[in-house]
């Protein structure tokens, strides 16, 4: 059978996201405390300069040859520019601190970071700036935003938060306009400065955490009113979180992709995304610091076999971020796994294939 | 008694904590709460959480559930009140991390069940061992969400081994639900995906069969 003609990511990842199969499926290691091992610094000095960032993210695409840049630093930078804690460590990502809004009487004192003032803001706007420049069009920049429904966990604690939802419905939606006013223009500022697509980082929206029923008069309404406010592709992660009963829902939000989690049925999700939606997943990265060769390529396989066929599909780990704990090896063999078994047109049986 | 547990479970999954008060208060006339917490609201509190693992529940539901039942409980059981389950001697603790819903999901499910158990709150290594020592408890459930964080179980377990403390370790948290390997290679001696197995685990580890 005659191969496709090699394409760049860009034209890869574009294709896949038109629900056309492109050369081979595209790859995301979404990779970030991974660019400190490369540069030998501590993750708190690696995240403390662009250069480095940019520097790590090129090493990494370099070595593993897959198909996107990160213009992520880490979670907590939104929470570090409201004036929250970070706490930072030896082997994985930086961690938000103790929430920062005290009392649900704070949520209306509360106004959003001013982002040319916020030197972190800043530090990652200029990362984005400089991958674009370095990408020259040919791997696509990813920014991520988290969602205004979502970050409140890091502002004031989940159970505060879940507290504020069930039991204030009113300050609830202050703080959504605040937040969704904040995310808009962050996300923005993102594609401004050269990000290809925007990563709106949504798990509290999934059913794993709160009802459907309770999603539609939520985060559902905030990711409508904010996506539609953004000027550029959109996807939407559930960070581990389930996906399937919200498929046609986050469609219905304007994101044209959706991370999955690892405990979900890949082939039941490609039917519901079929034409509508490309899957980002849905590989095990806890497992995945484990993986042998044998056991990655397996699991490439798997995923490849039920997720690939007919495009809309990037291949990627379940939460949207590596753990620092996954060895090179295993994302040497992961890239090569998806070289050898993930050229288009795709063998259907591939996973039951020795 | 199916419909009293259908009763309470749909006023638990509404939110309504005074409906579930009325049923409770329904059930135990002027006498102990202790059996309508065995019959009806244990059992209702393990459905939800086995239900979150099957994906029928969402974690807002059993934090919300768990949370009126605690508030029920405090009210009618308060924790100086001889009924309590003394046994085993447990606490809980949120290791390194600060995202502490699923150590207050825990928490919450056991005291609305009638145990006493120490919170820590959120600690570092050295301070979880030296509480342990101190309390001497059996039992110490530890809640974590970042991978580091599980893997730091480790080090807890090789200090206290060091002591020569033989207090049994529970570990729960989305590590350790994406990865069913993981509580062994910490050195756990069980491991809890819901706050229904947290039950499960204090009731064998106070002699109580399951």
């Amino acid at each position: 059978m005659m191969s496709k003609e090699k394409m760049t990511s860009m034209q890869r990842v574009l294709t896949t996201l038109e629900h056309k199969e492109p050369d081979r499926v595209p790859l995301f290691l979404l990779l970030t405390t991974h660019g400190a091992k490369e540069l030998g610094l501590s993750i708190k000095d690696y995240f403390s300069s662009a250069a480095n960032v940019v520097e790590g993210q090129l090493r990494l695409l370099q070595k593993y040859k897959h198909d996107c840049l990160l213009g992520f630093f880490y979670a907590p930078a939104e929470i570090e520019a409201w004036g929250g804690e970070v706490i930072y460590y030896d082997d994985g990502p930086p961690n938000s601190g103790r929430p920062f809004i005290g009392s649900n009487a704070e949520i209306d004192r509360l106004s959003p970071p001013k982002i040319k003032e916020t030197p972190v803001l800043q530090n990652i706007l200029a990362a984005i700036r400089l991958l674009h420049q370095k990408s020259a069009g040919k791997t696509p920049v990813l920014g991520v935003a988290v969602s205004p429904f979502s970050v409140p966990v890091m502002q004031m604690g989940f159970d505060a938060y879940l507290d504020l939802i069930y039991g204030q419905p009113q300050l609830f939606e202050r703080l959504m306009e605040i937040n969704e006013a904040f995310c808009v223009d962050w996300a923005n500022a993102q594609l401004e400065a050269g990000a290809t697509a925007i990563c709106y980082f949504d798990p509290v929206s999934s059913p794993t955490i709160i009802p459907r029923d309770d999603y539609l008069t939520t985060g559902y309404l905030v990711a409508k009113r904010t996506i539609n406010r953004i000027n550029g592709p959109v996807a939407t992660h559930l960070a581990s979180g389930i996906a399937l009963p919200i498929i046609d829902d986050i469609v219905e939000t304007g994101s044209g992709a959706v991370g999955i989690s690892a405990s979900e049925d890949l082939a039941k999700i490609k039917e519901a995304c079929r034409g509508k939606l490309t899957i980002i997943g849905n590989l095990n990265g806890i497992e995945m610091a484990r993986w042998n060769e044998q056991e990655t390529a397996a699991a490439v396989k798997a995923a490849i076999a039920k997720g690939a066929p007919g495009g809309g599909f990037i291949l990627a780990d379940n939460h949207g971020e590596i753990p620092w704990q996954v060895p090179g090896d295993v994302l040497l063999a992961l890239s090569e796994a998806v070289r050898t078994h993930g050229c288009y047109p795709i063998d259907r049986e591939l996973d039951k294939n020795e | 008694m199916a419909d009293i547990i259908k009763t309470f479970r749909e006023a638990l999954m509404a939110s309504n904590a005074e409906s579930a008060e009325k049923i409770m208060l329904e059930y135990k006339k002027q006498g102990s709460p202790l059996p309508f917490v065995e019959e009806v609201l244990v059992k209702v509190l393990d459905s939800i959480g086995s239900g979150w693992e099957k994906g029928d529940y969402a974690l807002s539901q059993v934090y919300m559930s768990g949370r009126i039942c605690e508030d029920l409980l405090d009210k009618y059981l308060p924790d100086e009140s001889e009924q309590r389950k003394n046994k085993p001697k447990m606490s809980i603790a949120l290791l390194n991390d600060y995202h502490s819903l699923g150590k207050k999901i825990v928490y919450s499910t056991l005291r609305a069940s009638g145990y006493h158990l120490h919170d820590y709150g959120r600690v570092e290594v050295e301070d979880l061992v030296e509480n342990i020592m101190e309390d001497q408890v059996e039992l110490v459930l530890i809640s974590v969400l970042m991978f580091p964080s599980a893997l730091q179980v480790k080090n807890v377990v090789n200090k206290l081994a060091d002591y020569g403390c033989n207090v049994k370790i529970a570990v729960g948290g989305a590590p350790f639900r994406l990865d069913h390997r993981l509580w062994r290679e910490v050195g756990a001696d069980a491991v809890g995906y819901t706050a229904a197995d947290a039950l499960h685990i204090a009731k064998s580890f106070a002699g109580g069969t399951e």
